[in-house]
C-alpha cells in the first residue's frame, strides 16, 4: 500500500484514504463551444501513457476531501512530489 | 531409503512420544518432530504422487521449498486443509494426515498410467492434444483431466475458524530468524527503536538448528532478544509479500501446531507491517541436480538429510550416497556421518576438490569419487542403488545405497526482495542471481545476500550422461512434473524468453513457485539456447511467498461484515411488517410487503393498485441528498446540470439531468431551491457518492472562483413518499404551517413547516404520476412520522409499497431509472428528455459533447415503449430486439429491453426499450427472439399511463 503525502493536510497517509483522478493539468476550456471536434476529442479522451514521470490528480477522499496533483514514476510507483491543485506543474 | 531414529542428538524430546496417523495407519513420533521427520524416522519413503505422471515421490527438502510431500491435515469437521508441506508441520498428538493426488491409494495409484504414457504428455500437452473435436473438450477431456489433475481437494464445508488481523509499525523489520536475522535484530534492538523479527519455523534459528555447535549461541541470542522490550518476535509467521514503501504482509499461525482439542482462539492472524528499514534474512535454498531418476523417493537435498539428522535426530538411510557439485555436500556428509549415519560414498562431478574435504571424508570411512556423476537410479518407491560413471560418460559402476543426497549449490531466497522491486545480478562464482544493494531502505543479509560459509562449487545445468535427454526422467520442477527434455522441447519449438518458456512448460508455476526449480530451469534454457545465463534473466516472483489461507486474507470481512449494509430509519418497521428486502448500492430496501399467501406478483399488483386508486407509502430515504449553499450555488448548478437553475424561484423544484463531460447521462434527481443561496439536490440512490465526488472535482479544480459549498445530507433526512389521489387527505391532519391547497402548494414546490410536531421539508413531487408528497424529516424522527402517516392513512386504505411497485409505477409513466434504462451511452435526446436541456445556457458539463457527430447523428437508439402481442408475456430485461426474426444468425440487433413489468393499471405487460430510430418506429412491430420462441411487440410511446399528466393534481 502506497503512502501518499497530502499537501493540504501536510501529512503522509495510507493510499486507502485517497482516490485517483487521472492525468493532471488538463484544464477544461473556458468556452468548449470554440473547440473543434478534434480538439474536444483530445480533451475528452486522449491521455498520456508515460513510462516514468507522470503528472496525475489525486483526491484525499477520506481525509480533507481536497484535490491535489502528484508526480509519480509509473515504473517504480514512487511519488516524486505532491502539490495543491491550482499550483504550476512541477 | 530406510530411515530410522538415531540413538542420540536432535532437538526432539525423547521423553514425550506422540502418535499420529498417515493414510489411516498409526505411527509414532516425538515432541519436536515435524510430520516429515517422524515419517522418515518410521521408515516411510513414499510421501505423495506427482501432479502429472503420478510418479511415486518422497521427501525432497525440510523447508517450505518442499515440492513433493504435500499432505492434507484433518483437524475435524470443516477443518481439512490440503497441500500442506509435511516438513513444515509440527507434529502433535493425534495428528491425522493424508497423502494426496492418488487413487485409490498411495502405493497403488491408477493415475500412474500417465507415467507409462509420459511420451504423450510433453510440454504444452494441453494446448496440443485437446484441441479437437471441440465438443470433446467439455464432455470428455475436461472431466477426465479434472479427475486426475489438481493438488488436493478444496474444503466443501464452511470454515468454522475465525481469523484476526492487525497493523504494526516499527523502525526495523527483520524477515528470517536464522543467525543473520537474529544478529540484525539484536543490532537494531540496541538502538532502542522498535524491532519486529518474523520467522516461519516453529522456533528461531534457521540454519543454526541443524548445527548443534551453534545451539548455545542460539539459546543465548534468543534470550537476549527476549530481554529487549522493544523487540517483538513472531514465530510461525510467514512474511508472504513485500509491497510499496516497506509495507509487509505476514500471516501468523496461532493454533494449527496445537492438538485440535487444545486449540482455542483465532486460527491465524494477518499482520500488516509498515517499517522504516526492511532486513531480508530469508536464507538460501539448496538446488537439486538434474539427472535420470532424480525424483525416485530417497533422492533428496543434502541439506535436508543434515537437518533430519542434526535437528530431528533421524537418519535418512542405512547406506547413504552423496552426489555433489558443491562443497556443502561434503560438509553435510561429514556432519551426518559424525551424527551416526553411514555414508557410503561422495560422488562429485568436480575433479578439483579441497584436499582437506577428501581427507576428512576418507577418515570417516567414506569412499570419494571425484570427477564422477550419477547416471541412473534404481528403485521404484525407494532407492536401492545408483549407477556412477567417470565424467558421467565413462564405464558405469553399480553402487548399492538406500538414499542419495543432492548438493547442487545454493540459491538465495530473493522472493521478497523481488516483490520490493530489488535489482539482481548474475554471479558466476556462486552460480546464481544475487541482490544488488539499492538506495531503498531494504537490504539482504546472510545467505539471502549470497554470504554463506558452505564453501564453493560449480554450476551445472544437468549431469552429463550418455543417455539421450528425451529418454531420461530427469526432473527440473518436481511439483509440476517438468523434465529437462520439456525445456529443450520448448526451445526447439521456438520459445526464447524465459517468461514464455516458464509458461509453456509450467516450470516454477506450481504452488512452490519453483523454489527448487527456477535456477535449474533457467540454466537448462540458457544451455539449449546457447546463450549466457546472465542474459536470460529471472522470472518475476509475486506474492504470496508460500500459499496462504483465504481465511487469513479475509479476516472478519465476511458475511454481514463483507461490506457495509445501510439501513434507513424505517427499515426496522418494514422488517416487522414482513417486507422482502433487496440490496441497492449497499442500502437495504423493502422490495415488497407480501400479505399472508401472496407471491411477489400479487403483492406488487396490490401495492400498485392502491397507489393508483387511493394512496401508498414509500420509504425514499435512500435517495442521495446534497445541500448546495453559497452566493454562487445557482451558477454552480447551472454549470453542472443540463437544466437552467438561476430562473428557479425559491420554493420551487426542478427535475435535474446530470451528464458526464462526454455527453451521456450520469444521474438525475429533483432539486429544490430553498433560498436564493441554498439548494436541496437529490440524486439516485446508487449515484450519491459519485455525484458528490464529481461536483467537488469541478468546484475545486475547474471553478474554484465559485463561492459555494457542498454537503452530503443523505443520512440526515428520512424521506417518506406519500403517493396517490388521497395523499393530500392523509397528510393534511399531520402538517402544520403549510397550506396544502393546490393553488398554494402546486406540483414541483417545496415548503418548510412541521409535521407531527417535527420540522419538515415537504416536497410536492411524484415518481408515480399520482398526486404525491415527499416528507423530509430529520432521520431520528423518520420512524415516528412514518407510523403517524401510516395510521392517518388507514381510513383511506393506505398501504406501504416497496421498490418493485415503485419501478412498475414509474415505468407506467415512462420515467427512466438511470443505470437501468440508461447504460452510459444514452444522451438526453436518446432518453426523450431533450426538454431538460437549457438551450439558452452557454455551457454545462457535457454540452459540447452533445454536438459531437456521433451523438448528434440520426437513428440513435431511443427510449420507447413496447407492448407485447400477447399481453400476458413479460419481456426479459436485457433481451435483444431485431427487425426481422427470420434472418440468419448472427442477427442484426437494433435495440434491447431495459425495463419490463406486468402493469396492474393497464392489465397487461409493459416494457421500456432502447431502440434504433425508436421514435420513428412507434406503431411498428419489432421482434425479441428468445430461447423458447420469438416474441412480437408493438413499439409505443414510453408513457403508458395518464399521458396528459392530469392525475398529478389528484
Amino acid at each position: 500500500m502506497l503512502l501518499i503525502h497530502c499537501p493540504w493536510c501536510e501529512d503522509l497517509r495510507p493510499e486507502t484514504e485517497f482516490a485517483y483522478g487521472g492525468q493532471a493539468h488538463i484544464a477544461r476550456p473556458h468556452d468548449p463551444s470554440q473547440y473543434s471536434d478534434e480538439e474536444w476529442e483530445r480533451f475528452l479522451y486522449i491521455r498520456a501513457n508515460d513510462r516514468g514521470r507522470h503528472h496525475e490528480r489525486w483526491r484525499h477522499a477520506h481525509g480533507c476531501g481536497r484535490f491535489f496533483n502528484a508526480v509519480r514514476d509509473t515504473v517504480t510507483d514512487k511519488f516524486e512530489t505532491t502539490y495543491k491543485a491550482g499550483e504550476a506543474a512541477r | 531409503m530406510s530411515g530410522y531414529r538415531l540413538a542420540t542428538g536432535g532437538r526432539i524430546d525423547r521423553t514425550r512420544p506422540l502418535t499420529f496417523t498417515f493414510d489411516g495407519r498409526l505411527y509414532r513420533g516425538l515432541a519436536g518432530d515435524s510430520l516429515a521427520s517422524a515419517l522418515v524416522a518410521s521408515g516411510v519413503t513414499l510421501f505423495g504422487r506427482s501432479f502429472k505422471y503420478h510418479r511415486p515421490r518422497g521427501l525432497l527438502a525440510t523447508g517450505v521449498e518442499e515440492p513433493n510431500a504435500l499432505v492434507e491435515i484433518d483437524r475435524g469437521p470443516g477443518r481439512v486443509t490440503p497441500n500442506l508441506k509435511a516438513p513444515s508441520l509440527a507434529l502433535y498428538e493425534g495428528m491425522v494426515a493424508q497423502s494426496q493426488n492418488r487413487f485409490p491409494s498411495l502405493a497403488f495409484d491408477l493415475g500412474a498410467i500417465n507415467n507409462r504414457l509420459g511420451v504423450f504428455f510433453p510440454a504444452g500437452f494441453y494446448n496440443k492434444t485437446f484441441m479437437w473435436p471441440r465438443s470433446a473438450w467439455e464432455k470428455l477431456y475436461e472431466p477426465v483431466i479434472r479427475r486426475l489433475a489438481g493438488l488436493g481437494h478444496s474444503p466443501t464445508t464452511r470454515d468454522p475458524d475465525t481469523y484476526a488481523s492487525t497493523y504494526a509499525h516499527c523502525e526495523t523489520l527483520v524477515i528470517g530468524g536464522g543467525p543473520a536475522g537474529i544478529e540484525s535484530a539484536l543490532a537494531a534492538a540496541a538502538t532502542g527503536e522498535r524491532v519486529i523479527l518474523i520467522d516461519e519455523q516453529e522456533e528461531l534459528g534457521g540454519g543454526a538448528l541443524g548445527e548443534p555447535t551453534r545451539w548455545a549461541w542460539l539459546a543465548d541470542a534468543t534470550a537476549r532478544l527476549g530481554a529487549h522490550p522493544n523487540v517483538r518476535v513472531l514465530p510461525r509467521t510467514t512474511a508472504y509479500g513485500a509491497y510499496h514503501q516497506n509495507f509487509v504482509a505476514a500471516a501468523e499461525r496461532l493454533t494449527d501446531h496445537l492438538r485440535p482439542d487444545r486449540a482455542s482462539g483465532h486460527r491465524e492472524k494477518l499482520w500488516r507491517i509498515r517499517t522504516r528499514d526492511l532486513v531480508l534474512a530469508q536464507g538460501a535454498i539448496e538446488r537439486p541436480l538434474v539427472f535420470d531418476g532424480n525424483d525416485i523417493p530417497g533422492v533428496m537435498l543434502s541439506s535436508a538429510a543434515r537437518t533430519l539428522a542434526l535437528h530431528y535426530g533421524v537418519a535418512i538411510g542405512r547406506a547413504v550416497a552423496v552426489m555433489a557439485v558443491h562443497d556443502s555436500g561434503w560438509h553435510d556428509a561429514l556432519a551426518i556421518a559424525a551424527a551416526g549415519v553411514r555414508v557410503r560414498a561422495i560422488v562429485d562431478l568436480r575433479t578439483a576438490i579441497d584436499p582437506a574435504l577428501i581427507e576428512a571424508a576418507r577418515a570417516a570411512g567414506i569412499e570419494c569419487l571425484p570427477g564422477h556423476a550419477v547416471t541412473g537410479v534404481s528403485g521404484r518407491s525407494a532407492v536401492n542403488a545408483i549407477r556412477v560413471a567417470p565424467g558421467g560418460t565413462g564405464p558405469a559402476r553399480h553402487l548399492p545405497c538406500d538414499a542419495l543426497l543432492m548438493a547442487g549449490g545454493w540459491t538465495p531466497t530473493l522472493h521478497l526482495w523481488s516483490h520490493a522491486k530489488g535489482a539482481m545480478r548474475w554471479d558466476d562464482a556462486s552460480g546464481t542471481y544475487l541482490p544488488i544493494p539499492g538506495t531503498d531502505p531494504v537490504r539482504c543479509v546472510g545467505a539471502c545476500a549470497g554470504e554463506w560459509d558452505f564453501g564453493s562449487g560449480m554450476s551445472v545445468a544437468a549431469l552429463p550422461s550418455l543417455k539421450p535427454a528425451h529418454r531420461q526422467k530427469a526432473f527440473v520442477d518436481f511439483q509440476n512434473d517438468v523434465k529437462a527434455s520439456d525445456i529443450a522441447l520448448a526451445v526447439q519449438e521456438g520459445f526464447r524468453s524465459i517468461e514464455h518458456i516458464k509458461r509453456y512448460t509450467t516450470t516454477g508455476m506450481a504452488t512452490d513457485q519453483g523454489k527448487t526449480s527456477n535456477m535449474n530451469g533457467v540454466r537448462l534454457a540458457a544451455q539449449a539456447l546457447g546463450r549466457p545465463i546472465a542474459d536470460m534473466g529471472l522470472t518475476t516472483f509475486r506474492p504470496p511467498y508460500t500459499p496462504q489461507t483465504f481465511g487469513a486474507l479475509v479476516g472478519v470481512h465476511k458475511d454481514a461484515l463483507f461490506q457495509p449494509l445501510r439501513k434507513t430509519a424505517i427499515d426496522a418497521w418494514a422488517e416487522a411488517e414482513g417486507a422482502v428486502f433487496e440490496n441497492v448500492a449497499q442500502w437495504r430496501r423493502a422490495r415488497y410487503f407480501p400479505h399472508a399467501s401472496e407471491d411477489m406478483h400479487a403483492a406488487v399488483d396490490r401495492e400498485c393498485r392502491s397507489v393508483r386508486q387511493s394512496v401508498g407509502l414509500f420509504d425514499a430515504s435512500t435517495l442521495g441528498k446534497i445541500e448546495v449553499v453559497g452566493p454562487d450555488a445557482a451558477e454552480f448548478l447551472d454549470r453542472m446540470y443540463t437544466n437552467p437553475w438561476k430562473s428557479l424561484v425559491p420554493g420551487r423544484c426542478r427535475y435535474g439531468l446530470l451528464l458526464r463531460e462526454d455527453g451521456f447521462i450520469l444521474d438525475d434527481g429533483v432539486a429544490a431551491r430553498l433560498a436564493p443561496d441554498r439548494f436541496h439536490v437529490t440524486t439516485t440512490t446508487g449515484g450519491a457518492a459519485r455525484v458528490l465526488a464529481m461536483m467537488e472535482d469541478y468546484l475545486q479544480t475547474e471553478w474554484s472562483d465559485l463561492d459555494c459549498w457542498l454537503t452530503s445530507t443523505t443520512e440526515q433526512w428520512a424521506v417518506i413518499a406519500v403517493q396517490g389521489p388521497r395523499a393530500r387527505d392523509v397528510i393534511a391532519l399531520l402538517v402544520e404551517g403549510i397550506d396544502l391547497v393546490p393553488e398554494a402548494f402546486p406540483h414541483m414546490a417545496v415548503r418548510d413547516g412541521r409535521i407531527c410536531g417535527v420540522p419538515t421539508r415537504l416536497f410536492r413531487v411524484s415518481f408515480t404520476g399520482e398526486l404525491g408528497f415527499e416528507i423530509n424529516v430529520p432521520a431520528d424522527h423518520g420512524r415516528a412520522v412514518w407510523e403517524a402517516v401510516h395510521a392517518a392513512g388507514q381510513p383511506h386504505g393506505i398501504v406501504p409499497y416497496g421498490t418493485e411497485a415503485m419501478h412498475v409505477l414509474r415505468a407506467e409513466k415512462g420515467y427512466i431509472i438511470v443505470g437501468q434504462d440508461t447504460d452510459g451511452t444514452v444522451t438526453p435526446d436518446d432518453a426523450g428528455m431533450a426538454w431538460a436541456i437549457g438551450r439558452k445556457k452557454p455551457d454545462f458539463v457535457g454540452k459540447r459533447s452533445l454536438a459531437r457527430p456521433d451523438l448528434a447523428r440520426d437513428r440513435r437508439r431511443q427510449l420507447v415503449g413496447l407492448l407485447t402481442a400477447d399481453p400476458a408475456t413479460v419481456l426479459e430485461e436485457g433481451a435483444q430486439i431485431v427487425a426481422d426474426p427470420g434472418q440468419s444468425i448472427p442477427m442484426k440487433m437494433i435495440g434491447h429491453v431495459t425495463s419490463a413489468y406486468h402493469s396492474a393499471a393497464l392489465g397487461r405487460s409493459i416494457a421500456l426499450a432502447l431502440l434504433e430510430d425508436g421514435r420513428a418506429r412507434v406503431g411498428q412491430s419489432v421482434h425479441v427472439p428468445m430461447p423458447h420462441g420469438n416474441v412480437t411487440a408493438l413499439v409505443s410511446s414510453p408513457v403508458f399511463h395518464d399521458p396528459s399528466g392530469a392525475r398529478l393534481d389528484g
